[in-house]
Formats: structure tokens, C-alpha cells, sequence
């Protein structure tokens, strides 16, 4: 009974979420605004690399390979760390927030590219062929035909890797930028209480429900349409 | 028109294509017969790039295109093919599939592509679909689009991959008419087809490949009332 006291007052603590939500609710919106951002260039730069280690042209194909297996086969964590601390060293000064912005975009570029790969290659080849035999190039075939199909097809597992980078974006709080995560552990720190992790998580399953629904939505809209 | 000279095909060690010679004129149809796995596909996708040949040398209009560096969307263009699982892009309504090409590739203008792609769709009969998707139409409605779309890039050259034989018995008829009356209208063809009714119509030559080897050159009426190779008289006896 007396644990389950300290429990609530710890962890369930109203007069301390509801003094800190303010706070908190700025950091999450920072949380969202950076995964956009991160979101945004990683799917450029995702693209960019899945095209690149589609082609039979060496010289593209495997740095491509190269570079996303060295961001998927190496902890996020001491990317961000790195990109904070050590870029400074050749000149590079980086706020916490860009230095974070640039490690989670290489980062997610990586992951976005495998997504990318695998929906272009699950376009029949007939459809690259019948561009071909019309005389469309490779980049024509791309644009026109091959991305417009494929985009649908990764709708749903890109929408499910921006979710897991709207979570990893919590690792910026290392290098502290005040996004969620890091808004809340200064509240805990401060009040000596940590309610504000349970309140932090909370606003993260308030963001990322809708998402992993229209993940749902969209797997099971793409099913009757293929 | 179409030079042909003893083009081998090898995908790793299975040697599909060995040897082909063939010569085709201007307006010329082209029947290809020959049993599943005989290298047909291989043989249409040689000609317009789609495989690279192995050994051998292919001439269109006098210019060499087995050439390396040749320029391979050049070629293409002047080579219309069809295939058998008409491969039309599921995205694009029937417009689209005919207009694309025309617009990206010769750089028409989107006003005038789509205004011949209305006509290209009206000569196979489908001016009433020119708004559908691929997935409302039927398989013979979708061949005669595949056709349309390959038309459009205005070619010099036709080639079918047995274009009828994913069809239901019913709509067979529409897509041989619209290639009936390509061939009448003078287009240089070569077909892969089963279809005997059209071989006998609008075949000027036939071919009987099997393993990879032109075995019998002959008229129509000539293969199939009196073919010389045994094997020819085999299998056209185990498809009639
Ligand atoms: N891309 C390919 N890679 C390997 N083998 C192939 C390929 N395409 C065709 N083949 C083989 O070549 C042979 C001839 O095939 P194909 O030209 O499709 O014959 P047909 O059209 O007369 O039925 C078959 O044994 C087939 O398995
Ligand atoms: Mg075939």
C-alpha cells in the first residue's frame, strides 16, 4: 500500500505534470517540427542512395552499399555524439539541434534507402521493360513510371520508419536540445520528481497513435486496390 | 529492312539462340511458330535491345544496332513491341499509357500527344475508354491499349509476343482484327502467335523455330498443307 503510494506520487504526480506540461508540450513541439525536418532529407537523400545502389554502375552502386550499411550497422546514439562533439575538431561548428539534424538525417537516409530499394524492386519488371521497349531512358522510366507506382508501396513502411525516428529523435537530448525528452528530465531533475517521464511518454503515444493508424489505413487500402 | 545474321543468344551457360539468319522486307509479316522455350521471346527481345546478343549482328534499315554504343532508346523508338502480359502501366489511364512516351520521349507537346493517342485509341476501337484504368479493362480492351501505346511512338517496325494467348477465347478476335488491319496498312511485323486463322490471313512467312534453330522457312499455306521438316509436321500436328 505504501509503494503503491510512492508509485503514484513519483511517477502519477497531477500537481507536478500539470505545473510542467507547458514545458513539455514546447519540447514536443520542437520533437515534431525536428523529425519533419530529419524526415525531409533523409527521404531525398534516401532516394538518392536507393537509386544509386539500384543502378549496375559501380561507382554508385557501392558507396551506396557502404554508406548505409556503416549508418544502420553503427549505434544512432554516437552518431549524434560525433556529429556534436568530434565535427568540431575540422571546423565544423554545430548547434545541438543541427548537429542532431544532420546525424538523424544520414541516419534515417540509410533506412529510407533500404524502404526506397525494396519498393522499386517490387515493380514487375514488365512495367521497366514497356518504358524501355517506348524508348523512355533509365531516368524517364524512374520518374514516370517506376517512382509513381512505388511510392504508394512504401507509404506505409516510410510512415512507420518517421515514427521510429520521431522516438529516436528523444537521443538529441544528449546534446542538449530541449525536445521532449530532454524538456522532461529537467523538470524531473528540478522538481526531484520524475511524473514528467510518464507524462513524456504519453505525449509520444499521442503522436504516434494516429501514425501507426494511418499505417493500417493505408496497408489495408493498398490491399483491395493491388 | 530487318538483316538478321547468325545472332546467338546466351543466357550463362544456356545457349537459347544459335544462329539465326533471317531477312525481312518492307510491309513484310513474319509468323514465328515454334514450341515453349525455342528462344521466340529471346529472338523479338534481340530486336529491340531488350537482350543483348550475345554473338551476331542485327541491321535495321542498313545501320547495325548489335553495334556497341549504339544509341539504344534511338532504336527502340522505331521498334513498337507487345507483350504478352500487355504490361501496361497500372497508374496512367488508357490516355496516358498511349500519350507518355510520345510527350517525354519525341517531345511533343501534352495538347497534341493526347490528340493522336485519341486517335490511336480510336483505330483499335476503344474511344470510349480513353479515361479508364488499366484495371477496368478487359484483357482484350488492355491488349488493344498495349498496341495503341506502341503505335504512338509512330514506329517502323511491329513486334507481337504472342499478344492473344493470355486472352479469353471471346476477345481473341478484336486484338487480331486490329492487327489484321495493321498488317494491310503496310506495317513491317513479326509476330509470335498461335493463332493459325492469322497466319494463314496476314502472313506473308512463316518461321518454325525450335532449340534455339530457324528449322523451317515456308508461305502459310505452304507449312501448314505441306511442311518439310518432320518436326515442323510434328508439332503443327500437336497444336491444330
Ligand atoms: N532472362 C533470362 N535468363 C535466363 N534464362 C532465360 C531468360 N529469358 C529466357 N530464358 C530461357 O531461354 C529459353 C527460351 O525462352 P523464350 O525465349 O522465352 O522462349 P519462348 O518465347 O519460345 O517460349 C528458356 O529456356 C528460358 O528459360
Ligand atoms: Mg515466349
Amino acid at each position: 500500500m505504501e509503494n503503491l503510494q510512492k508509485l503514484i506520487r513519483y511517477y502519477f504526480n497531477y500537481s507536478v505534470i500539470k505545473d510542467a506540461l507547458p514545458f513539455l508540450l514546447k519540447g514536443a513541439v520542437l520533437t515534431i517540427k525536428f523529425s519533419f525536418i530529419a524526415e525531409f532529407f533523409g527521404v531525398i537523400f534516401g532516394l538518392i542512395l536507393a537509386i544509386m545502389k539500384i543502378s549496375k554502375i559501380k561507382v554508385f552502386k557501392y558507396p551506396s552499399i557502404a554508406y548505409i550499411e556503416f549508418f544502420r550497422g553503427t549505434p544512432l546514439l554516437m552518431q549524434i555524439m560525433f556529429a556534436y562533439y568530434a565535427l568540431p575538431y575540422i571546423g565544423i561548428n554545430l548547434s545541438g539541434f543541427f548537429a542532431g539534424l544532420l546525424a538523424l538525417s544520414l541516419n534515417s537516409a540509410a533506412y529510407i534507402a533500404e524502404i526506397f530499394r525494396a519498393g522499386i524492386e517490387s515493380i514487375e519488371r514488365g512495367q521497366i521493360e514497356a518504358s524501355r521497349s517506348l524508348g523512355m531512358n533509365f531516368f524517364q522510366t524512374m520518374r514516370y513510371i517506376v517512382l509513381p507506382q512505388a511510392l504508394r508501396r512504401v507509404t506505409p513502411p516510410l510512415t512507420n520508419d518517421f515514427i521510429i525516428l520521431l522516438k529516436d529523435s528523444s537521443l538529441l537530448s544528449v546534446i542538449a536540445v530541449v525536445e521532449l525528452l530532454r524538456a522532461a528530465k529537467e523538470i524531473a531533475t528540478w522538481k526531484v520528481n520524475p511524473s514528467t517521464y510518464t507524462a513524456a511518454a504519453f505525449i509520444y503515444l499521442l503522436i504516434t497513435l494516429p501514425l501507426s493508424q494511418l499505417v493500417h489505413y493505408l496497408e489495408r487500402r493498398y490491399k483491395i486496390i493491388d | 529492312m530487318i538483316k538478321v545474321v547468325n545472332l546467338h543468344k546466351k543466357f550463362g551457360d544456356l545457349h537459347v539462340l544459335k544462329g539465326i539468319n533471317l531477312k525481312l522486307r518492307k510491309s513484310e509479316v513474319l509468323v514465328l511458330i515454334g514450341p515453349s522455350g525455342s528462344g521466340k521471346s529471346t529472338f523479338l527481345r534481340c530486336l529491340n535491345l531488350l537482350e543483348e546478343a550475345t554473338f551476331g549482328k542485327i541491321f535495321i534499315e542498313g545501320v547495325e544496332i548489335t553495334k556497341p554504343g549504339i544509341d539504344v532508346n534511338k532504336v527502340r523508338q522505331k521498334i513498337g513491341i507487345v507483350f504478352q502480359l500487355f504490361n501496361l502501366f497500372p497508374h496512367l489511364t488508357a490516355l496516358g499509357n498511349v500519350s507518355l512516351a510520345p510527350q517525354k520521349v519525341l517531345k511533343m507537346s501534352k495538347k497534341d500527344a493526347e490528340h493522336s493517342a485519341k486517335e490511336m485509341l480510336n483505330k483499335v476501337g476503344l474511344s470510349d475508354k480513353i479515361n479508364s484504368f488499366p484495371a477496368q479493362l478487359s484483357g482484350g480492351q488492355k491488349q488493344r491499349v498495349a498496341i495503341a501505346r506502341a503505335l504512338a511512338m509512330n514506329p517502323d517496325i511491329m513486334l507481337f509476343d504472342e499478344v492473344t494467348s493470355a486472352l479469353d477465347p471471346e476477345l481473341i478476335k478484336g486484338v487480331l482484327d486490329v492487327m489484321k488491319s495493321l498488317a494491310l496498312s503496310g506495317m513491317t511485323m513479326v509476330v509470335v502467335t498461335h493463332e493459325m486463322g492469322f497466319a494463314r490471313e496476314a502472313g506473308d512467312r512463316m518461321i518454325f523455330m525450335d532449340d534455339g534453330i530457324i528449322m523451317e522457312e515456308n508461305t502459310p499455306e505452304n507449312m501448314f498443307n505441306n511442311p518439310q521438316n518432320p518436326r515442323t509436321k510434328k508439332f503443327l500436328e500437336a497444336i491444330l
